[in-house]
């Protein structure tokens, strides 16, 4: 093991895995948390809580189709949404480095509210702390959020079956190409927006037909090709994909090609993936392209019987090839 | 992009793999010798598509991995001394950064202080030169005839502007030497090789005439898409079958005969040929590129007295045997075991366009 941190440690791949299991595992062992779910479902006095956390940390602050504000709101809220929670009260932490300018801090808090409206959860607690100049880069922002779960319900990763299939939301690698195409140092400019976007206001559509979702993540840091693998590993199964079923924008693809990326491994932000009982899947599906963050809702892929809990794809000349968790570094502070 | 779908459809791929399958099921392998065309075989699947008969063997095509360890060595130390003298300024591509040399890598001489820049391009290093006119700026330069053109225009930009303080390390070698020095090495059975299109897109196609008349093998320069690909082994199929050796174009849409004369000619203005060592397959006669006696200024090795290095390969690394096409990634013991992408015994597992990259990505 390495013994300093890389930035790729950050990036939701197989170092973070190992991140956890080496640093923290050791000394957080609460069986909710080492479930590794994007959130802790709680049995809280005959109701089902869902409670998650998370850090923004991207750069730059403002992207074309959202802000780090915005992120901070919809990151926690996917989170709380893809547990089948309808999310109901957030939390925000602000490290706010010395010199930043207060119209942009108001800039970012006019998207949060935004965002929370849209989202339909009540900001209910918050904290400031501001550090030197140097200590942290502009601002940082926590959110916390719990929401409430309907009894049955449980789209936890361990329920993978075989023979489920895999529903993909729309196009993957958005969010990616977006801050990409902001950064600086890259020197290129698309059109492409950030799908960042509260999932819930999908989720929800689907809830319905619950019994039928077996897993469902938000796709975030590592991409589709992460939560795939996390989602074989957690539920020892292996997952096949099909490379031309997987909805994906030309521009995008277009960068990829020049950039020498695998959009697999592009983060998003308003994309999810279910896994689902395949007798369902045609009626799950029409029901997630009836939702605009669903339009472009593809089966991309089915749960099959191996045991060596690999996810491999179908390549559009019909081979076939591994897809691993992401192991470099593909970009950092993204989220 | 619709352009490319049109190399990536299953219907004509299907259609010439089925020709490939109506040939007579006699014993061949094929050596593809670009990186390029590795990654690409490997993440389209390809290999296991095609019938048992047709074996497709790796070549000496990623040219960060066979620059050869001694030559690593120099500049990982070259870094550390200019650490202590804070005189030079390293830069490089970024898959040089974490080879493994003998004692070190680049990475880790940066961590531990040294001026080391990854580059995209050798136009950046010549900025990084006119930004920091109190260094020098060295470019450990490594790559094959597509690569070397960019290199000797930087250095034509370097000596118009009269910078004195750029010059390069040249690793910079030729794939046609490579290739022979393969065909006459007995333990090696190729019966045809897939070229590297954009090598060839600057060479053309008299640099393989010899493989063909020689050795009688043949070369069919091929595009990047699993279509190229399949197209280009079904043309070296139909000319072992045919008794035909030739040198044929498949990848037409970018490749002419004559290569690109105006890319010849900058890489002649400052290159000429000089004996190269390459890992695995040791030094090879005129299949590098030295800098001219009139770009002596931009020559690091005559410019300084580089260091020596005293070399120790890594214990059961089989590189060298995976670059000569003669050990699949996958027989090497040390493979997805101990030597994985995040933690690389031998530069064939660290370069993006490593053989052994490719296998542990796509393959296992």
């Amino acid at each position: 093991m390495e013994k300093h941190i890389l930035l790729a440690h950050g990036n939701g791949g197989i170092l973070t895995s190992q991140l956890i299991e080496n640093c923290f595992f050791p000394y957080f062992q609460d069986p909710l948390l080492t479930q590794l779910n994007d959130q802790a479902i709680i049995e809280l006095d005959g109701y089902r809580i869902a409670f998650t956390t998370d850090s923004f940390v991207v750069d730059p602050l403002f992207f074309p189709g959202g802000d780090i504000g915005r992120l901070a709101v919809c990151g926690t809220v996917n989170d709380l949404a893809v547990g089948g929670a309808t999310p109901l009260y957030l939390s925000i932490g602000f490290i706010i480095e010395e010199n930043f300018t207060i119209e942009e801090l108001k800039k970012i808090a006019s998207s949060i509210s935004t965002a929370a409206e849209e989202a339909r959860i009540r900001i209910v607690t918050a904290d400031t702390k501001v550090v030197e100049k140097g200590a942290c880069d502009k601002v940082f922002i926590n959110t916390s959020g719990i929401g409430i779960v309907k009894k049955g319900i449980d789209f936890s990763g361990h329920n993978a079956r075989e023979g489920d299939k895999i529903l993909l939301s729309g196009d993957i690698g958005d969010h990616g190409i977006a801050i990409l195409s902001s950064r600086e140092d890259i020197g290129f400019e698309t059109s492409i927006k950030s799908d960042c976007a509260p999932l819930n206001l999908l989720v929800n559509d689907l809830l319905p037909h619950a019994h039928y979702i077996h897993s469902m993540r938000d796709l975030t840091r590592g991409g589709l090709a992460t939560i795939l693998n996390e989602i074989a590993i957690q539920s020892n199964r292996s997952i096949t994909i099909y490379e031309d079923h997987i909805p994906l924008k030309e521009e995008v693809r277009g960068m990829c090609e020049l950039l020498g990326l695998d959009p697999l491994y592009l983060a998003n932000e308003g994309k999810l993936v279910a896994f689902v009982h395949s007798g369902s899947a045609e009626e799950i599906l029409s029901l997630m392209k009836k939702n605009p963050l669903g339009k472009n809702a593809r089966i991309i892929g089915e749960v099959v019987r191996e045991p060596s809990k690999k996810v491999t794809m179908e390549t559009q000349v019909g081979g076939s090839r591994l897809i691993e968790m992401l192991v470099g570094e593909e970009l950092p502070r993204i989220c | 992009m619709k352009y490319i779908d049109e190399f990536r459809k299953k219907e004509p791929f299907k259609a010439i793999l089925s020709k490939i399958k109506s040939l007579p099921p006699q014993t061949i392998s094929l050596m593809e010798v670009c990186g390029t065309h590795t990654v690409s075989i490997s993440k389209s699947g390809i290999r296991n598509l095609l019938p048992p008969n047709i074996r497709l063997i790796s070549g000496p095509g990623c040219p960060v991995c066979v620059t050869s360890l001694e030559d690593v060595d120099r500049v990982i130390m070259l870094a550390a001394e200019g650490k202590i003298h804070s005189r030079y300024i390293i830069a490089t591509f970024g898959d040089m950064m974490r080879v493994p040399g003998s004692h070190s890598s680049l990475l880790k001489e940066k961590a531990k202080g040294a001026d080391i820049r990854v580059v995209y391009s050798p136009v950046d290093a010549l900025s990084l030169a006119r930004e920091n006119p109190d260094k020098e700026v060295i470019f450990f330069a490594v790559g094959f005839e597509t690569t070397s053109p960019t290199f000797a225009a930087t250095i034509l930009q370097a000596m118009k502007e009269g910078l004195d303080n750029f010059s390069i390390i040249s690793n910079n070698k030729l794939i046609p030497p490579a290739m022979e020095a393969l065909l006459n090495d007995e333990n090696i059975t190729i019966d045809g090789f897939i070229c590297p299109g954009h090598v060839s897109a600057i060479i053309g196609t008299t640099p393989y005439q010899k493989i063909v008349t020689h050795y009688q093998r043949g070369c069919v320069i091929s595009g990047f898409e699993p279509l190229d690909i399949i197209f280009s082994i079904y043309l070296l199929m139909h000319q072992k079958y045919s008794g035909t050796p030739k040198v044929e174009i498949e990848y037409s849409r970018v490749v002419r005969q004559e290569g690109n004369p105006k890319a010849l000619k900058v890489l002649n203005q400052v290159y000429e040929l000089s004996d190269a060592q390459w890992r695995g397959l040791g030094t090879i006669p005129k299949s590098g590129l030295g800098l001219k006696d009139e770009c002596a200024l931009y020559d690091a090795t005559r410019k300084f007295d580089l260091p020596q290095p005293e070399v120790s390969e890594p214990q059961g690394c089989r590189c060298g045997e995976v670059l000569k096409g003669m050990t699949s990634p996958t027989e090497c013991p040390l493979f997805a075991t101990h030597c994985t992408p995040s933690t690389p015994v031998g530069a064939c597992m660290v370069s993006s366009e490593g053989t052994c990259a490719a296998y542990y990505k796509y393959e296992r």
